[in-house]
């Protein structure tokens, strides 16, 4: 905070910076340990005899003659068929984002221009879709979508994955709308320009750190669901969480769970540069809740 | 919009009063070399007509809410009648599959949200000593558990904690005892799912509260330092208090989704020794035998439950909005 209460207290800053090393140490050990024991084979990855095993890759050594492998990765993206359940993901995930984004982006705009006060509205539908676990709404859809016959396809999941998010999408892009100053468009409406153009050569290029931030955590809603893909995609359209959740069940008895790890790490490392890349953006959104909300 | 909010909701209320078709039932006269005797077999081509014909089921009003995989009132009764002591009476519940997974939702939730909170604002106080070069990979690294694929982040801590994993190993090594494994009993189960979830939320609470201690008044701070107030007085009478708003907030957040904690179980291969209630959902509908009866009446339950434990924070949430308006 300032600058006199770092230098005098010597102790506090060694415990303080002690337990912020600790706690990256939890936070990011985990994901270090597994990224490193994908190249490994499970003798050292699940290594009981000794742990060091799984650093210097001993057995790895003993079964494939280098002490790093690319096994894992080839057995689950190519023997597995992994890379199509990435496809998939790619597909429902795309399409999510910017569907909602173009339906967040009009629909919030016009929201926030028109005067009445729906942010309360927003908020609350927000809220309670936050609330309610994602599970109970797919028990609703699911004996319909048997019905009409839209099961296991990806445009249902993706049209699923709308409507759940769409609530923070419009609260979110409603709120940021209503920062940008009314005076803006107004102007641009004196000089000619009717609501639409007003919106297309004013608004869209203020937009976009809102956009993006909103755009980032619709992307993590449908990267990260597990819920609605495995309940509403048939077994031949899943997508990359489901698909990990099943390798559980068959890969364990095939003795073959470094697929699985190299899976995991596949499905990581988009998010790990999402996070590098995007960390302002992301920090901002979750802290926008907080202040606003 | 609309039609996907409520559409849903009112599905699931009219399948909730539902249960799958029993099977049909038909006399079959079975003549062999001595005698004609008749039996009464399953007839699979009208159960299958039956059951395309009407896809809901049949009407079985609230029965499926009183059942004893759901609210279990008979059960509860007998039980109560039954045992003499309080604890009991608490282990007798326990058997239930709804106040099971019950009982562990609302132990996760309570156990997590304070923990994330707690441990949220240390880190957020300790990070921001740190000096400006190393903030940044410092935020980036603490985003990732909460940013990762729950289910995704509990495949890795499950497999480290794995009897032959890195810290499943360990702890076998420091208690001496071989056998030590934290999948085989429940409350060793419980403790790694609370872990999970610690470890899974507290980024975000550390995140908000270290928004929030960059716009902490820094004239309020000195304040209290001239009259005398001790660090962890300045702590606690300066920051907390400024801090409440933010805590409330990652308190709703943290209910919400302790409420729905599902994914970990999943990951954790938990099903045995600990069930939540969107896990009893997941698992009506997984699956052939699909009782989106049973997962009906569950999902109401659970709506019903989260709109109880929400009902004070809407409250509250209308009233500040209105203060703000006005």
């Amino acid at each position: 905070m300032t600058s006199s209460s770092k230098n005098n207290a010597p102790l506090l800053t060694w415990f303080a910076t002690s337990m912020v090393v600790l706690w990256l140490l939890i936070a990011i050990g985990p994901f270090i340990w597994t990224v490193w024991g994908s190249f490994k084979v499970e003798g050292d990855f699940f290594s009981k005899a000794d742990w060091r095993n799984a650093i210097y890759g001993v057995m790895t050594i003993v079964e494939t003659g280098g002490s790093y492998t690319g096994n894992g990765y080839y057995g689950a993206w190519i023997e597995e068929e992994f890379w199509f359940n990435v496809f998939n993901t790619t597909v429902v995930v795309f399409f999510t984002v910017t569907i909602s984004l173009t339906m967040g982006t009009l629909g919030g705009y016009a929201l926030a221009r028109s005067g009445f006060r729906y942010a309360f509205w927003l908020l609350i539908l927000a809220l309670i879709f936050r609330a309610m676990p994602h599970i109970t709404l797919v028990s609703g859809y699911l004996l319909p979508f048997f019905e009409w016959n839209v099961w296991g396809k990806l445009s249902t999941t993706i049209v699923v994955l709308v409507a759940i998010n769409q609530p923070f999408t419009l609260w979110m892009l409603h709120s940021f709308f209503l920062n940008i100053p009314k005076d803006m468009d107004e102007s641009a409406m004196v000089d000619g320009c009717t609501r639409f153009q007003a919106f297309r050569h004013v608004i869209i290029p203020v937009m976009w750190p809102g956009v993006i931030t909103t755009g980032l955590f619709s992307f993590l809603l449908a990267y990260n669901d597990f819920a609605i893909t495995s309940m509403l995609l048939s077994s031949e359209n899943q997508t990359m969480v489901p698909r990990i959740a099943s390798f559980l069940g068959s890969v364990r008895e095939q003795g073959n769970v470094m697929f699985a790890v190299a899976a995991v790490v596949s499905a990581i490392v988009p998010l790990f540069f999402l996070v590098l890349f995007f960390q302002r953006q992301i920090v901002s959104g979750l802290t926008a809740g907080a202040v606003k909300g | 919009m609309l039609l996907f909010i409520a559409l849903p909701i009112a599905s699931v209320v009219v399948q909730s009063l539902f249960v799958q078709h029993e099977q049909v039932m038909i006399e079959v006269e079975n003549c062999g070399p001595f005698k004609c005797e008749t039996v009464i077999q399953a007839d699979p081509d009208a159960t299958a007509a039956l059951r395309e014909s009407a896809p809901l089921g049949k009407y079985n009003a609230l029965k499926t809410y009183t059942n004893r995989n759901h609210l279990a009132f008979d059960e509860l009764g007998d039980i109560w009648s039954t045992s003499e002591t309080f604890f009991g009476f608490v282990g007798g519940v326990y058997n239930l599959p709804f106040y099971k997974a019950l009982f562990f939702t609302l132990t996760y939730t309570f156990l997590v949200a304070p923990s994330v909170l707690i441990l949220g604002l240390f880190i957020a106080l300790g990070v921001n000593r740190l000096p400006e070069l190393v903030k940044g990979p410092t935020i980036f690294a603490s985003l990732l558990p909460m940013i990762v694929t729950p289910l995704i982040g509990s495949l890795i801590l499950f497999w480290m904690v794995d009897a032959d994993g890195i810290i499943g190993a360990t702890l076998q090594l420091i208690f001496n005892n071989p056998d030590l494994s934290l999948k085989a009993s429940a409350p060793l189960t419980w403790i790694m799912l609370i872990i999970y979830g610690i470890w899974h939320s507290t980024p975000f609470a550390f995140v908000v509260f270290y928004a929030g201690l960059q716009t902490v008044p820094s004239d309020t701070l000195e304040a209290a330092q001239i009259d005398g107030a001790s660090r962890w007085q300045r702590v606690r009478f300066v920051i907390v208090p400024y801090m409440m708003p933010l805590a409330i907030f990652i308190l709703l957040m943290q209910l919400m989704d302790g409420l729905r904690v599902f994914e970990p179980i999943v990951g954790f291969s938990a099903s045995a020794k600990a069930t939540s209630l969107s896990w009893i959902i997941f698992n009506d509908l997984f699956g052939n035998a699909k009782l989106y009866g049973s997962a009906a009446a569950t999902s109401m339950l659970t709506i019903i439950f989260v709109c109880i434990i929400l009902t004070p924070v809407l409250i509250r949430t209308w009233r500040d909005f209105n203060r703000k308006g006005i």
